[in-house]
């Protein structure tokens, strides 16, 4: 799969050519939790927006469930797209500040249609409670909540139409520690009652490392190694994969110089 | 340059829509020059008919159109019927006495609200600022009239300044500093009437880009190396600030050419105002057509200058 | 009450917080932001202060500049060489910001103006505190941006922040802190935004920064990990409160604070040992920190605690010294 922008300047010849995606190869395996890991502009939001058809690809396809989405028209994707949804970055950017936190979450169910406003309305709660929120924030309004509150808010939104597939992209960059981990947890949670299957994008490779048992390293738009956890961590064959594991193991053995933990 | 071709296209059928446009709303409406001729029962039928066909009155509309941007476009803008001249020499007398008045105002106007819109951003909140934004809202809500004919009574009354005119009876026989003199007196008023009815807008308009700039992190990490509040508001804020402020720019000097009819009529200003809209109401055309397009020429400049100066203060949009 | 000893290498400290009390008067109540924080600050030494959001961190850095809003009350004193600058007007301040004491923020891609060439907003950090010319200024802001490891420093010097990289906007961040050598820089989250690879380029910067130029860092952050082989000292704040302090090496090989055990516990992995299972669950610290946590009479972290007792709750810790050096605020440190 293949993708190019274009970026003209209105005052001279010159146009810029981003490559964002190039010759992209992935498998996602059903149920399970693979990570995506490059640095900042690697590619990886570009690959996030076509997976969930936010974007055409320019070459190559998607296929999801043994349907090609690359090709689909707005009808047929109308019905695919319950099935894949995603967890933006900027939590405070990708919530309608004017909202409240119930109608945040039942949006989909209400663009689906065919419910009334009270059972939105509980199932908004219902959503919330599941996510480790307090039914009783169901009108208080994003800017209200913390950060990782209000990633919660999206993953509830996320899972409101029961999807089969979720992207997080960078969805716990910008965390603190402690809520990274209870954030994760509540993915993994999800993941075991909902029978998920997750792409987590993410620049930490030490965070993602944790959890993931895939893992596909990208670099400059080309996906440059993918494999089980073992495979990456323990052999990692291209360099640019073992460059960002150096780059973790220069933080993680001044910390064991310093005494690691016990 | 793919870019300034585009706009000079647009420019040019910009004008060709509005010249189009004109003649005709003109054609629409009813009667013609010569109307009141012929209720004078002295002048006969003939000789009216043969005054239109003289001046090419009675061909239809589209040959009429093309012959006006045949002669337009080697620099003849027609025959004013009224004054007995031609129109470009009409015009560009009329639009100099305009642009007179309207540039001074405007400078004036920009001159004072940067500053003090500055400053009262700065104050957001407190009594300067209150104060301020209470006098633009009587500002704004005092229609141009009222102040016009105001300030006129008020100069009637004592007698300070001239009422009216752009200049005194025996000006030329004054010498060079009297005449800046006597022009500065006939240009207070009208000038004074343009700035008040313009600055409110502008002066909101620096305060509103200017609260929301100094609410940037980057003001605070400014502040945090120790830069002087002068500096602060100045060197780095306003600049920041003027995105919006260089469109409102393009917009004054759009308004250069037609902003001021309703003082300039008031005040007996030579200007472009009182021109077209006697030439509007005797139906003479040619005057009509050459005053509107005069006033697009001029939105066409005011949007390109916002446009280019945009690009030149803004390093972000330089690579859109 | 908190009270540090005098720094190990006996020189008297450059910087000293005492009882440091903030409260930020909000809509309807008064929110406590800092409580009696103390803390010294020996001429070049790197201190890190680890705290998550609400801990107070950043509230600790804009005191230490006097940049906190209007409308907040603040006890204690802040002395910068025995010079209380709590009482100090806006004039006094702005001649130690950047100059004596200075703050790189977090997000130097927003603390930069977009307008402005990087190289001039340099140069205007030395213009507010020297006298000069402005070629000399030009030029002493291309050395600076050398130090920082800018090559080309002079095309650097002309660009606008949006033509730059992360990396290297918090280059130009650290240029300007340093400009005009001051005793003191606070760094706020100062990488957090940044990937690995250029996360540790960026500290290897500070630490350059910090033994050229002799000039003490706070290094603020949410994450341990980076403050190993890097801070001399750390810090551990939580609900506007330090819970521990000690030398880094002596913290995170023995944490006494049931917090700061939580929070090493949940540092970055080493990948490669985690190369084996796939956890199923991460030991994350339960709960999390409410507003009416802080009103309590005993420790604040008590509701998430599991080391806690009965007294927890009714009383608040003051601080234990098991060792010199090492302060800890726990009922039941070490457990």
């Amino acid at each position: 799969m293949s993708k190019r922008y274009v970026q003209r300047s209105p005052f001279s010849r010159k146009k810029f050519v981003i490559d964002a995606l190039i010759d992209v190869d992935l498998e996602i395996a059903p149920k399970c939790m693979t990570a995506l890991v490059g640095e900042s502009g690697c590619g990886k939001s570009t690959l996030a927006s076509c997976l969930v058809m936010l974007e055409r690809p320019d070459r190559g396809g998607i296929w999801f469930e043994g349907n090609e989405v690359s090709r689909c028209d707005a009808a047929e994707l109308a019905v695919l797209r319950p099935r894949l949804q995603m967890v933006f970055q900027d939590s405070a950017g990708a919530l309608n500040p004017r909202f409240t936190a119930g109608q945040i979450v039942a949006e989909p169910l209400e663009i689906q249609g065919g419910e009334s406003a009270k059972n939105l309305r509980s199932r908004a709660g219902e959503l919330m409670e599941e996510v480790g929120l307090s039914a009783d924030w169901i009108d208080r309004r994003p800017l209200e909540f913390s950060g990782g509150q209000r990633q919660r808010l999206a993953i509830a939104r996320a899972i409101a139409l029961k999807p089969a597939f979720l992207v997080l992209d960078e969805s716990l960059s910008g965390l603190d520690l402690s809520t990274q981990a209870q954030i994760l947890n509540l993915l993994l949670d999800l993941k075991t009652v909902h029978s998920l299957t997750y792409l987590l994008i993410s620049h930490d490779l030490s965070l993602v490392g944790q959890i993931a048992e895939f893992v596909a390293v990208m670099h400059q738009g080309r996906i440059v190694e993918q494999g089980t956890r073992q495979e990456i961590f323990g052999q990692p064959q291209h360099a640019h994969t073992r460059d960002l594991l150096n780059s973790c193991r220069v933080m993680e053995s001044a910390f064991h110089t310093a005494g690691g933990r016990s | 340059m793919k870019y300034l071709e585009r706009r000079v296209i647009h420019a040019v059928l910009l004008l060709v829509g509005v010249s189009v446009l004109c003649f005709l709303f003109s054609d629409l409406a009813p009667g013609s020059f010569f109307d009141e001729m012929k209720l004078n029962p002295q002048i006969s039928a003939e000789t009216v008919a043969a005054l239109r066909s003289q001046y090419g009155l009675d061909q239809p509309l589209p040959v009429r159109y093309g012959r006006w941007v045949k002669s337009a476009v080697r620099g003849d803008w027609g025959y004013s019927l009224a004054y007995h001249s031609p129109v470009r020499s009409l015009l560009l007398v009329r639009a100099r006495n305009t642009l007179l008045l309207t540039a001074l105002a405007t400078l004036l106007a920009w001159l004072i609200a940067i500053p003090v819109g500055v400053w009262i951003a700065s104050r957001s909140g407190k009594w300067e600022d209150r104060l301020t934004l209470a006098g633009t809202s009587v500002l704004l809500s005092v229609p141009e009239l009222v102040v016009t004919l105001g300030l006129l009574y008020w100069v009637v009354r004592t007698h300070v300044l001239p009422a009216g005119g752009m200049i005194s009876v025996g000006f030329d026989e004054l010498g060079l500093w009297g005449k800046f003199r006597d022009l500065a007196a006939h240009l207070a008023i009208p000038v004074g009437v343009l700035v008040l009815a313009g600055l409110p807008v502008l002066l909101r308009h620096v305060r509103a880009s200017m609260v929301e700039v100094l609410k940037s992190p980057f003001m605070q990490a400014a502040r945090g190396h120790g830069i002087g509040r002068f500096r602060l508001l100045f060197r780095y804020a306003l600049p920041a600030a003027a995105n919006p402020l260089i469109s409102l720019l393009g917009l004054s000097v759009a308004g250069l050419l037609s902003g001021s009819l309703l003082v300039e009529v008031i005040m007996g200003w030579p200007g472009l105002g009182p021109l077209l809209l006697e030439a509007s109401v005797s139906r003479d055309i040619y005057v009509v057509v050459g005053a509107v397009m005069a006033s697009t020429f001029f939105m066409i400049l005011g949007s390109f200058l916002a446009d280019v100066m945009l690009v030149v203060i803004d390093p972000r949009v330089r690579v859109e | 009450m908190w009270t540090p000893d005098t720094v190990p290498s006996g020189a008297s400290p450059l910087l000293s917080v005492r009882g440091l009390t903030v409260n930020y008067s909000g809509d309807r109540q008064s929110v406590s932001a800092l409580s009696g924080v103390s803390l010294d600050l020996a001429p070049g030494e790197i201190v890190g202060i680890v705290g998550e959001s609400g801990s107070g961190k950043s509230t600790l850095a804009l005191s230490i500049l006097g940049l906190l809003p209007a409308k907040t009350s603040v006890a204690g004193s802040i002395r910068l060489h025995d010079k209380d600058l709590l009482p100090m007007d806006e004039s006094s301040w702005r001649a130690i910001r950047g100059a004596r004491i200075s703050m790189i923020f977090q997000e130097p891609g927003l603390a930069l103006s977009p307008v402005m060439r990087v190289g001039d907003q340099i140069a205007e950090v030395i213009r507010a505190h020297r006298p000069g010319s402005r070629q000399a200024r030009k030029r002493e802001s291309e050395a600076l941006l050398s130090e920082v490891r800018l090559a080309d420093a002079e095309r650097i010097y002309q660009a606008y922040p949006h033509q730059l990289s992360g990396g290297q906007l918090h280059r130009v961040a650290i240029a300007q802190a340093v400009a005009c050598r001051p005793g003191v820089v606070i760094a706020d989250e100062a990488t957090r935004s940044l990937d690995g690879t250029i996360q540790a380029e960026i500290m290897e910067v500070l630490r350059e920064v910090n033994r050229k130029f002799g000039s003490a860092l706070v290094f603020i952050t949410h994450n341990p990990a980076l403050l190993a082989g890097f801070a001399d000292r750390v810090l551990v704040m939580y609900a506007g409160r330090i819970v521990e302090e000690g030398p880094v090496t002596e913290v995170f090989r023995r944490p006494l604070h049931p917090y700061t055990k939580g929070l090493l516990r949940l540092a970055p992995r080493y990948p490669q040992q985690a190369a084996g299972l796939a956890q199923d669950r991460l030991p994350a610290i339960p709960g999390s920190l409410t507003d009416a946590d802080r009103l309590t009479q005993g420790c604040v972290f008590e509701p998430r605690c599991s080391a806690r007792t009965a007294v927890c709750s009714s009383e608040f810790p003051n601080q234990a010294t098991p060792e010199p050096g090492r302060r800890v605020s726990c009922f039941n440190y070490g457990n």
